[in-house]
């Protein structure tokens, strides 16, 4: 994956605008979270091969971290700390967000064809 | 009854990092080793540090390393096709059926795998008791062992300790070429040590040195 640049994920969010796609959304703190440290809390939810379709997709922010917002006809699709994405080998749009030691925090992926597994 | 060892745990990587010195004890007295893995660890935080999977690759990259760990370990892989973190949400029964066509078919003297309400994942605590319910489906006369793995904070308080305890340190090159055939796991993990020790292999030694099992009882 690569560091967002801003025009050019905004290109890619664009082109998938009111079409049907498929979204993979996904935060975690791991399933270890609480078991390392008593005072924090095991947290996460994923949704994998929602099918929706935006009217509009923005991405916002700048340097480290950005959000990505997606409106739909009757909702919305939103993700906040993706820093980096990349055009996989199937034409989906990856973004994701890593720690300091590499682990995802955050994910928003969308594709045209269902994600596999 | 010839031995043969069957270890049941859910993702690539708990066998390297909660067994493979027991493993490799094992396999150094010839005794079978069969792996039968419940996931491909799909849903896994660490991506590589730098971060060389994404969450579409991480499948694939992990299956990869998984047959390499079971190289490294000489043992017979089953990859059993459930997905990461899902576990616990599957049948009971029907993992257990699964998993106990598995048994019936190899029919292993001692079967390891974690313990059910005291190994922190989700998906051990799920593939523990799955595991274990596997082994009560035998008739009694057939069962094998039961070794369960604890990792829970409060294990050793509620359940005393564990009747087996392995060090494993002499067979420690080999655990730790496992863990490191877990490439995209193990980086994150041991840079962690990294910073904190000068000699990494003998700051894991310290830290994965010893392996302790409970002897389940059915009764």
């Amino acid at each position: 994956m690569e560091p967002i640049d801003i025009n050019l994920l905004q290109q890619e969010i664009d082109e998938r605008a009111n079409k049907q796609v498929y979204v993979h959304l996904e935060t975690t703190n791991g399933a270890y979270a609480s078991h390392f440290n008593k005072d924090s809390y095991n947290v996460g939810a994923f949704i994998r091969n929602a099918k929706v379709q935006y009217e509009r997709g923005k991405v916002v922010g700048a340097e480290s971290t950005y959000r990505v917002g997606l409106k739909l006809e009757i909702g919305w699709i939103y993700a906040e700390g993706v820093n980096k994405y990349e055009i996989n080998e199937n034409g989906s749009l990856l973004m994701a967000g890593h720690d300091r030691e590499g682990r995802l925090m955050v994910a928003l992926q969308i594709s045209e064809t269902p994600f596999h597994y | 009854m010839s031995e043969h060892v069957v270890v049941i745990y859910p993702h690539p990587d708990d066998e390297a990092f909660g067994a493979s010195g027991t493993i490799t004890t094992f396999r150094e007295k010839d005794i079978p080793v069969t792996y039968l893995c419940g996931t491909l660890g799909e849903m896994g935080r660490n991506m590589g540090n730098p971060t060389f999977a994404t969450r579409e690759t991480l499948p694939e990259i992990r299956k990869q390393e998984l047959i390499k760990a079971c190289e490294v370990l000489d043992v017979k892989l089953e990859m059993l096709g459930y997905r990461d973190k899902t576990l616990e949400f599957e049948s009971r029964e029907e993992v257990a059926k699964h998993l106990n066509s598995y048994l019936q078919e190899i029919k292993p003297s001692l079967v390891i795998t974690h313990y059910p309400g005291y190994a922190v994942h989700p998906d051990h605590d799920a593939f523990g008791a799955a595991a274990i319910r596997a082994v009560e489906m035998m008739p009694e006369e057939e069962r094998p062992a039961v070794w369960a793995q604890a990792i829970s904070n409060d294990h050793l308080e509620v359940l005393g300790q564990p009747q087996v305890q392995n060090d494993v340190t002499s067979v420690f090159r080999k655990k730790f070429a496992s863990i490191l055939a877990h490439k995209s796991q193990a980086d994150g993990m041991l840079s962690k040590v990294r910073n904190e020790e000068e000699d990494i292999e003998l700051a894991a030694q310290t830290w994965l040195g010893r392996e302790s099992f409970y002897i389940w009882d059915f009764e």
